[in-house]
């Protein structure tokens, strides 16, 4: 699932200084999350204050375990309110990490059918012809 | 985090008093406006609010010099000034362009009244206008090639890469969320757009005026995002409209019945996001709608039992139902029962929704069409109108910093 038409664009993120090392860690294949060393809590998306304790150094990258669960989902069926640089149909997951953490993200070899709320998931990396370093989600064992 | 939404318990004791409230019935919509809703308008945004906004100018029974306040929110693509230049408004002492999108399809009305409440300006001119069938869709995939992530928007950061576009693929995830937890149903939907096509029958004004559909017509329609159908999705409209809001004091030496403010009420929650917003404890509810509800209510001084007819903003037929839950005009993860078969949101049903056909079946107005259906079941204008409304209430979009107004006479 998810693949790409090709001379269409992928939108990029938008990257500033608050998440600039999310994105960092994904092009090195990592997924981090942006932790409070003093709450020891985590915050998604990044930010510059942790809004528990307000303190703005406390803040730190922890990597995730990538492992997660199926929270919800969407599949996207038709080009009406599909992005035209995919093929139909895609899912886009929303992913509840070990962490806490809720990420979305595409799939990697989940047939549509297969796509359910409570599958267990793991993160995968994938180079992109354009450059960029995105993120996936493909099957676990539970 | 967001205790008191998981609780169910609304604090009060970190709200201002009700009785220094300087909106409360005293400030009241007097005139409203639009042109034609249609499909292709052949004419730009600006054109159309000038005359949505001369209708309304009109109908309250004021002067165009009369005015002295716009507020309007984002995603607006007309220029203030040349409105301004157009309309011949000799002075503008109050403006503003609120966040959020359709969120803030209320808001726009709470901070004109709070303008005219606290002597900023004596008229605010509320205005929208859009060419969102014929020009650049919001809600079509396609035109996010056009955008570019701003620091106005960095959570779409995370989204937009994944082909993850729209608002309904946005809604569609903590739509699906609901649906999953409570066993919410695609038959149970499908008669809250069954009920706004037919009330949308009784109203020329709307777009899918002269074209009913069955509840078979429904589950037949394709599938756009899983979860949702073609008929669960909001009509892209072209057209403007308009509203003018003073006080009520001064609403008595004009033209028509005032649509007297009895409360009116914003939120934005923590972990906000426009849409996308998932890291909430909880995802299968509307934590802005909750909000915004319970401090109209608190205001107010009333309870959901006592509103007559609500107009709920419903980009998508899941934004709508799920409000019903969340206003509490039924219980939590009740609203795909509560609304089987269509009866309790009937013209003489529990509680009236969308009478004018909504978002689903009149236009896609981003809510400006809801607010006017509001004043005139106020009034006792409406097409479809619900009998001895005493309080009728209007409510901003789901799933992003919200807002609701409840109008009396
Ligand atoms: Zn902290």
């Amino acid at each position: 699932m998810a693949e790409y038409v090709q001379g269409i664009p992928i939108m990029r993120p938008y990257i500033d200084q608050d998440n600039q090392g999310y994105w960092d860690a994904v092009k090195n294949h990592k997924l981090v999350f942006q932790h409070c060393s003093k709450c020891d809590k985590y915050h998604h998306p990044p930010r510059p204050m942790c809004p528990s304790c307000h303190s703005q150094d406390t803040l730190e990258w922890k990597e995730s375990s990538g492992k997660g669960i199926i929270y919800s989902f969407v599949m996207f069926t038709t080009n009406k309110m599909a992005y035209p640089a995919f093929k139909l149909p895609y899912a886009v997951v929303l992913v509840e990490m070990e962490e806490g953490v809720r990420i979305t993200a595409n799939t990697h070899e989940i047939e549509p059918d297969e796509v359910q709320v409570g599958l267990p998931v793991e993160v995968m990396f994938e180079e992109l012809p354009d450059g960029q370093t995105l993120y996936r989600f493909k099957k676990r064992e539970a | 985090m967001l205790q008191e939404y998981v609780d169910r318990k609304f604090r009060t004791d970190n709200r201002p008093p009700v009785d220094i409230n300087l909106i409360k019935d005293k400030v009241a919509i007097v005139g409203v406006g639009q042109t034609k809703y249609t499909r292709d308008s052949g004419r730009d945004e600006l054109d159309l609010a000038c005359e949505a906004i001369k209708a309304a100018v009109d109908d309250a029974g004021l002067k165009m010099e009369d005015i002295d306040g716009f507020d309007t929110f984002t995603l607006d693509r007309l220029a203030l000034p040349m409105l301004i230049n157009s309309l011949g408004v000799p002075n503008v002492k109050f403006s503003g362009e609120i966040s959020g999108g359709g969120g803030a399809g209320c808001s726009v009305a709470m901070h004109a009244a709070a303008a005219v409440a606290t002597g900023q300006a004596n008229y605010v001119c509320v205005y929208r206008a859009l060419n969102e069938a014929s020009g650049q869709r919001y809600g079509r995939g396609d035109s996010y090639a056009e955008y570019m992530l701003t620091a106005f928007t960095p959570h779409y950061g995370y989204q937009w890469p994944f082909g993850f576009v729209t608002p309904l693929g946005w809604a569609g995830v903590w739509g699906k969320r609901w649906m999953y937890e409570f066993n919410i149903t695609r038959e149970q939907l499908g008669w809250w757009a069954v009920v706004l096509r037919e009330y949308a029958q009784n109203n020329p004004d709307a777009i899918y005026y002269g074209r009913p559909i069955t509840h078979d017509d429904y589950m037949e329609s394709p599938m756009i995002v899983d979860p949702l159908k073609l008929h669960d999705c909001c009509v892209d409209t072209d057209g403007a409209a308009a509203y003018i809001i003073t006080t009520v004091e001064r609403a008595r030496d004009l033209k028509q019945i005032p649509a007297i403010i009895l409360s009116a009420s914003q939120s934005s929650p923590i972990e906000q996001e426009i849409q996308t917003v998932y890291n909430r404890p909880i995802i299968s509810g509307l934590v802005e709608t909750w909000y915004h509800g319970q401090e109209l209510y608190r205001v107010a001084e009333v309870d959901a039992k006592d509103i007559s007819v609500a107009q709920l903003y419903d980009p998508y037929s899941i934004g709508g139902v799920l409000q019903l839950e969340e206003l509490g005009f039924c219980e939590r993860g009740e609203g795909g029962k509560f609304i089987e078969g269509g009866d309790n949101i009937r013209i003489d049903g529990k509680i009236p929704c969308n009478t004018s056909g909504g978002l689903l079946s009149e236009a896609y107005l981003h809510g400006w069409n809801l607010v006017i259906e509001g004043v005139r079941q106020i009034r006792g204008t409406s097409h479809n109108q619900v009998k001895d409304v005493e309080l009728s209430m209007v409510t901003g979009g789901p799933g992003v910093p919200s807002s609701g107004i409840i109008l009396r006479r």
